[in-house]
């Protein structure tokens, strides 16, 4: 068995926020994995190795969205056997990525980063866009305010470990009609504009068992009948930490920035994350439809 | 007449459907070009899911060449599973391309690459789906020619009422020819219609257009004669054969999927055509002769290929690899020129032989190892006489001995089971063969954690092979042979638990041999067994024996035949087969005496070292050997 030399060690780590628009909507983790393996060879990006007898790319990610649910904040972190310019790196790997699949922002960890500073303690809630067409504003909005005025919406789902029964109002901690309505650019272009649609915004932890955008709809359906005639087009807007004051997501990645800022690493100090804030409104889902 | 986007009425539907990236295109390196700029357009399909169908090789080469070209557009559609298929017929969706999600229907061209036989159903499914009649009798001025082009192409009889042309051999400059036929039809304003554009693309000679030959049957069920109906039409039509591949670096910007498929790879073709001469095999018979690409086309092609597609692992595909007449050098100078940089080689298709060890070793360095399989083919000696694989026993051991030596724990054989002139004895052979190999590896390795993978599969009679005369084996000797082999490995205290089997049962390889050696009656068949809902018939999960035989047996009542005329049968030199107008290049005679040689037991050289045996192909098609060495090398690229 021919045995390589020990694996070049990880010199920088890179966290990376990433999209998944339009029809890319529809790739499952393991597409993803995939394309972002391939892109960072095309890249020529020096990532490392593990060892042993299958290497793979040290590549990890972090809660990631269903398949079929858009995403502005999809997150992976990459082991780097040779420092880059973050600023570079997005830009390469987003070159080599195919349109939708976007990187929007790299920060690079300062070297010595521990455990503690995990990605994934800080992605503590996500902010969520549902779009449920041919449901009317008025329905939705009575809806929402009886799930909020419930003490608790039980909801039964199929887990990993079976058939299980949670409470999901917990977990939300804002749910409103989301105001866009009207600037909303059409995906369907063909269709009427005055077609009932309505959209939510919804802010909701990250539990145990998780709750998904598609249980809260399950809740609304049960304390409220509100039943959407077609499949509602989720997406992920923001995860990060949450302020449970304010209920404001900040970005998960200005801890890393500010340090990498602070200990004067010039290599980890890049502009903010090039996309909307969290919140805004954006036309996400006509992005990147090519037919 | 422009064509809209299905897309938008496909996309709320996706979510209901298994594995909906499939269906969304989009890959890295597939294009969209401008529908209205186009002359002629083609949709080519694989007629397989999208998982098998994306990485084809064929399909990928012919999309890139067409869409080269000025005034020419091609996209690309694949067969959709059964879940989809529902909901496009629920909601009034035809098939559809995956690039830019137009209807098939739309289309001037909807050509069909056949690996197997097995893809037949799926083509009903995908004409029904684009609203194209089944029938090309059928059809009008609005529908696009059918054709379809494949190794099964060589024997289209069974499809030949679904079509409206077929070609054979290589597609390359074929594909080119016929579009400017068809352009040309076009700009003249489309003269006599369907017919037209057809009877111009039958008069060259390379395409075979089904509807202008008539097929005679004799009483007893034989066909007497296949004639053209028209003046015009050549009584044979020739395969076509690239000649000089360096001239034609394809694919160029293999398409890289975001699904995962079921070759997760670069592919150069290192050459084409095989002329080892095993009897059971059709790609080595029909591809003759053989012609090799270069070492520095190799070694470009990896180069821009790697870099195009971010892939891990390049294949270098042809139909005996090891072959390649500068295959160590290749191997040397991809190895020196990927070394850390965990690009991994693989070499399909090897012989059995102690210098591939050497290429093996060469090949993994600088990626992961993967399993490596030989393939005897035969248990026996005898039995490999007859198929012409010449490799013996002790070949054999030396070479697993080797690997074994060489690191590797375990080695895969591959056999066939229900070759002409097949006792119980042959194949029980294997089963000594594979306690010899587990043996050898013990000796040399002193470990006892070798082992070895026995893969068998039922062995079908193909046209245009000296066996295309055999009568298949029947099911059930097939199955009792397997179950006799199982038996005498599980029985083995010393080595039964160190062997692995792997086979399947016999019966889907009946239905193979029909869909291979059948003529056009076999159409009523085929469709038959599809409006009962069989589709994906390659899949075990989805082929259904008892539905084919009893589509079958009513589909062939009051003919003179049934599946086992056409299965079981032995032909005689002088019947009328199918395929008979269909050139390969073999001589007719030449591929008869090879059958009684096999018989004999005799077997017959490579011409690529020995002289020439008259097989008759490139005098025929005006062909010839193309191989080096050329004596040049690899150089050392700087990898970014």
């Amino acid at each position: 068995m021919p045995e390589g030399p020990a694996p070049a060690p990880v010199t920088q780590r890179l966290r990376v926020r990433y999209t998944k628009r339009g029809r890319l909507r529809f790739t499952s983790h393991r597409d993803i994995s995939r394309a972002v393996e391939r892109a960072v060879r095309r890249a020529g990006i020096p990532v490392a190795f593990s060892a042993g007898f299958t290497p793979h790319p040290k590549i990890s990610y972090t809660g990631a969205a269903a398949t079929g649910v858009a995403s502005e904040a999809e997150y992976l972190e990459i082991g780097l056997t040779e420092p880059r310019d973050p600023a570079r790196v997005r830009a390469e790997l987003d070159a080599a990525l195919p349109p939708g699949l976007d990187v929007v922002d790299v920060v690079a960890l300062p070297a010595g980063t521990g455990k503690s500073t995990a990605l994934a303690d800080r992605l503590q809630a996500s902010e969520w866009r549902v779009r449920l067409d041919g449901v009317a504003e008025s329905d939705a909005a009575t809806a929402v305010s009886v799930f909020l005025d419930a003490g608790a919406v039980e909801v039964e789902r199929l887990t990993k470990k079976g058939r299980r029964r949670f409470d999901v109002r917990a977990a939300v901690s804002a749910l409103e009609l989301a105001a866009e309505r009207a600037q909303d650019a059409d995906r369907r272009g063909t269709e009427a504009t005055d077609a009932p649609c309505a959209i939510l915004r919804m802010v909701v932890r990250h539990t145990t068992p998780a709750v998904r955008p598609d249980d809260i709809l399950t809740g609304l359906r049960q304390v409220a009948d509100l039943a959407p005639p077609s499949p509602p087009l989720v997406t992920r807007l923001a995860q990060g930490p949450l302020d449970e004051r304010t209920g404001v997501l900040a970005d998960p990645l200005d801890p890393d920035r500010e340090t990498a800022t602070s200990s004067g690493d010039e290599a980890g100090a890049v502009d903010g994350p090039a996309l909307p804030r969290s919140g805004d409104a954006v036309g996400v889902d006509a992005v990147s439809a090519r037919s | 007449m422009s064509v809209e986007s299905i897309f938008p009425r496909l996309e709320p539907l996706l979510p209901s459907v298994q594995k909906p990236i499939q269906y969304v295109g989009g890959e890295l390196n597939s294009q969209v070009k401008d529908w209205d700029a186009a002359t002629v357009r083609w949709a080519l399909m694989y007629p397989d899911a999208y998982e098998v169908g994306l990485p084809n090789q064929g399909v990928q080469i012919l999309y890139e060449i067409l869409n080269e070209r000025e005034g020419v557009l091609a996209e690309r559609t694949y067969a959709v599973w059964p879940d989809m298929e529902q909901v496009m017929r629920d909601n009034a969706l035809p098939q559809f391309t995956v690039d830019s999600h137009r209807p098939v229907g739309a289309f001037d061209v909807f050509g069909v690459s056949f690996s197997t036989e097995l893809g037949y159903t799926n083509l009903l499914t995908a004409l029904d789906l684009a609203g194209i009649p089944l029938e090309a009798a059928d059809r009008t001025g609005d529908h696009p020619i059918v054709l379809a082009g494949g190794h099964a192409a060589f024997n289209p009889e069974p499809i030949a009422d679904f079509l409206d042309a077929a070609v054979l051999g290589d597609g390359e400059e074929i594909a080119l020819a016929i579009t400017e036929v068809i352009r040309e039809w076009k700009d003249e304003g489309e003269p006599g219609g369907r017919d037209g554009v057809l009877l111009r693309l039958a008069e060259t000679g390379g395409v075979y257009v089904p509807k202008f030959y008539d097929v005679e049957y004799l009483p007893d069920g034989r066909i007497k004669r296949v004639a053209p109906n028209r003046p015009g039409v050549p009584w044979r039509v020739e395969k076509h054969t690239v000649m000089d591949l360096d001239q034609w670096p394809y694919p160029k910007k293999p398409l890289v999927p975001l699904a995962e498929t079921v070759h997760e790879r670069f592919s150069v073709e290192i050459f084409r055509g095989c002329t080892r001469g095993c009897r059971f095999c059709q790609a080595g018979m029909i591809t003759r002769p053989v012609r090799e690409r270069s070492i520095t086309t190799i070694g470009a092609m990896v180069d821009e290929g790697i870099r195009q597609t971010g892939f891990t692992e390049v294949g270098l595909l042809s139909l005996s690899s090891a072959d390649h007449s500068e295959i160590a050098e290749v191997a040397k100078g991809l190895g020196d020129r990927y070394e850390g940089t965990h690009t991994s080689l693989s070499l399909p298709s090897t012989r059995v032989d102690a210098f591939n060890i050497t290429l093996a070793n060469e090949f993994s360095r600088n990626g992961r190892r993967s399993g490596l399989t030989f393939a005897p083919e035969g248990g026996s000696e005898r039995m490999r006489k007859v198929i012409n694989k010449m490799v013996s026993e002790d070949d054999l051991i030396r070479t697993v001995t080797t690997a074994y030596e060489n690191g590797w724990r375990q080695v895969k054989l591959y056999f066939m089971c229900g070759l002409p002139t097949e006792t119980d004895e042959d194949v029980l052979e294997i089963a000594g063969m594979a306690k010899r190999v587990i043996k050898a590896g013990r000796e040399a390795t002193g470990r006892k954690d070798i082992r070895c993978t026995v893969s068998i599969g039922g062995f079908v009679p193909k046209p245009h092979t000296p066996f295309q005369w055999a009568g298949q084996t029947d099911h059930e000797t097939v199955d009792r042979r397997l179950r006799l082999l199982k038996d005498e490995l599980r029985s083995d205290k010393e080595y039964g638990r160190a062997i692995g089997l792997r086979y399947h049962d016999g019966q889907p390889s009946v239905i193979e041999g029909l869909l291979s050696r059948g003529d056009r009656r076999v159409g009523k068949v085929i469709r038959a067994v599809w409006e009962d809902g069989g589709r994906f018939d390659g899949w075990s999960e989805h082929f259904s024996y008892e539905r084919w035989t009893n589509a079958a047996a009513k589909a062939l009542d009051g003919e003179p035949v049934d599946v086992d005329w056409y299965t079981l049968r032995d032909r005689d030199e002088v019947e009328v087969l199918p395929w008979d107008h269909l050139d390969a290049g073999l001589d007719r005679e030449w591929l008869w005496q090879d059958w009684q040689d096999a018989v004999d037991e005799t077997e017959v050289e490579d011409c690529r070292w020995t002289p020439c045996y008259d097989c008759g192909v490139c005098p025929t098609m005006d062909t010839e050997i193309q191989i080096g060495p050329t004596g040049k090398r690899l150089l050392p690229l700087s990898v970014v």
